[in-house]
């Protein structure tokens, strides 16, 4: 596959105020939701938000990296930068997933986990850590979309997934073009020469086998015609529960072992 | 090759002489015996004393990075240790600008293939699977080679059976490799979440620096967790936190003891008390057979 337009064209696409976030998306992908919040050890993290959902009638755990939609919401959220009780969240309500064999879908969008003081001595690592290992073995189909910015380490937490998708201007990164070019050149306002050079698109990950589909965005935007975003994600959930709810749990857990530990180069 | 090994060899028969406190043959060696200064201290400390107290200042106790070849040998059994996968290398993994050279320069100032050495050791006669990470090499970042080496050799100590010891130092995912190297902390989890589900027994161990994508996957995964005193360790850089929160951090912050107040390793380990603790431990997972 190939894209018509620069990678730091999509950068600003992906980060662009008016693109729909994940709170605008879930009461149209699901009916019912219904929030379930805390970590149970610390505290209750709004750059994610989870709960329990039907999709099309089955019930589902939604877990949602949100980036706010104001500046009340921005705020109380991080812009959508989760501390390791957001993690702890996720992870506490993907086990209870598992228990009530419900499958997970989750909506990436964030720049990265928090980088503060308290989140270090929260044990951001740590959480980060733990999330991906436990949602590799996770006895339930796990599907994940990254929705506009999956920034480094702090997305990656909720991409261990049977199912990674990314949105058509969505871009996913080691660390935000400006990080990348302030390392390299000591220079941040060579970001855009960096966003090229990292290959950071969807187009770029579903080249390199990360990713399984691009969610085609409309041409009018994303911000002007939701509902075509909405039915083309409906549509993918829709086929991929046919698919995974079937599989026998070694299996799909084979597949999942298998599509993770088959990216990069082999010795 | 064939000068590497050579040199390795002077090096390993230097030591040798100096546990066994020949100082008269080691004085004979033309090896350079300048004495360094502790940069945390600002001591002399002897070239003798260095080797004798496993690159540590004898005065403050600050313990100075190690290479990969000098963790190997002071922790495992002599002779015991076979390289797996020493070949593996990123030379022509891609274009990116200038890394080309820049893993050429590494290779040679380490004398290793890349910025981890893993094989199957003995401690105190009890196998193991071993990974050494080496700060040197392009700051022990973790591109697809390394990624590859660690979740091959998780494989190995799952079929195996033997105990996995991961020696940690790293400032995170190889940003030359991009999105690559990223998910190869999904990758090492995931072979981890395999190898603790049949059973396996893993130690990691945090050595000075061990931060990014590195602490957060394999590094914060052990059953248990050690650290070689004043490691730093954490997730985000430091100035990235200072410049987030725009106030000063204190010195403590990140580091070991300030890991092990917050409850996120078990304990730390000064270094001439790594290999009997290792061994101590593994001891007490034997599993019946």
């Amino acid at each position: 596959m190939t894209q018509k337009i620069t990678a730091w064209q999509r950068v600003l696409n992906a980060r662009k105020t008016d693109r729909p976030k994940a709170l605008d998306l879930i009461p149209y992908i699901f009916d019912d939701f219904t929030e379930l919040c805390g970590d149970r050890a610390y505290g209750d993290d709004k750059a994610i938000i989870a709960g329990l959902a039907f999709f099309e009638g089955h019930p589902v755990t939604v877990l949602a990296q949100s980036k706010g939609r104001n500046i009340e919401e921005n705020m109380a959220c991080h812009f959508g930068m989760a501390h390791p009780e957001g993690y702890r969240k996720a992870i506490r309500l993907a086990k209870q997933a598992e228990k009530f064999k419900r499958p997970i879908i989750c909506i990436i969008d964030t720049a990265g986990a928090f980088p503060g003081k308290e989140a270090e001595e929260r044990g951001q690592a740590s959480a980060i850590a733990e999330s991906l290992k436990v949602f590799s073995s996770l006895k339930t189909p796990i599907i994940s979309f990254v929705l506009s910015e999956g920034g480094s380490g702090g997305a990656l937490a909720l991409s261990v997934a049977d199912r990674l998708y990314m949105l058509e201007n969505a871009i996913y990164s080691i660390l935000s073009p400006e990080g990348f070019a302030s390392i390299l050149w000591k220079d941040e306002s060579r970001a855009q020469e960096a966003a090229e050079l990292m290959e950071c698109t969807a187009f770029d990950l579903y080249n390199k086998g990360i990713i399984d589909k691009i969610i085609p965005e409309p041409s009018e935007g994303f911000a002007q015609n939701k509902a075509a975003v909405i039915s083309a994600i409906k549509a993918t959930i829709r086929q991929d529960l046919s698919i995974l709810n079937p599989l026998k749990i070694t299996t799909l857990l084979d597949l999942r072992y298998k599509k993770f530990r088959d990216i990069g180069v082999k010795i | 090759m064939n000068t590497l090994f050579n040199k390795r060899k002077e090096r390993l028969s230097l030591f040798q002489k100096l546990f066994t406190k020949d100082k008269q043959a080691e004085s004979k060696t033309s090896h350079d015996l300048t004495p360094l200064m502790c940069p945390n201290c600002q001591n002399a400390i002897s070239q003798v004393d260095f080797q004798a107290y496993l690159s540590v200042c004898p005065s403050c106790d600050h313990h100075f990075p190690l290479g990969a070849q000098e963790r190997i040998f002071q922790i495992v059994d002599e002779k015991s240790f076979k390289e797996l996968y020493r070949m593996a290398k990123s030379n022509r993994i891609n274009d990116f600008p200038e890394y080309h050279k820049k893993i050429t320069k590494a290779q040679e100032l380490t004398h290793l293939n890349e910025a981890v050495v893993t094989g199957i050791a003995q401690i105190n006669g009890l196998p193991i699977a071993l990974a050494i990470m080496d700060s040197r090499f392009i700051m022990g970042s973790m591109g697809q080679i390394v990624g590859e080496k660690i979740t091959r050799l998780i494989e190995v100590a799952d079929k195996k059976k033997y105990p996995l010891i991961i020696f940690t130092a790293s400032g995170g995912a190889r940003m030359q490799e991009g999105i690559l190297s990223l998910f190869q902390m999904s990758k090492t989890a995931s072979a981890l979440a395999r190898f603790d589900d049949h059973g396996g027994l893993y130690i990691s161990v945090l050595t000075h620096p061990t931060t990014g994508g590195v602490s957060a996957s394999f590094a914060m995964l052990g059953d248990i967790i050690l650290a070689e005193p004043k490691a730093l360790i954490g997730f985000a850089g430091r100035r990235v936190i200072e410049k987030t929160m725009n106030e000063q951090l204190p010195d403590e912050f990140q580091k070991s003891e300030f890991l092990l107040e917050k409850g996120f390793i078990d304990q730390i380990i000064a270094r001439k008390d790594l290999k009997s603790t290792l061994s101590r431990l593994i001891l007490m997972h034997r599993r019946s057979t």
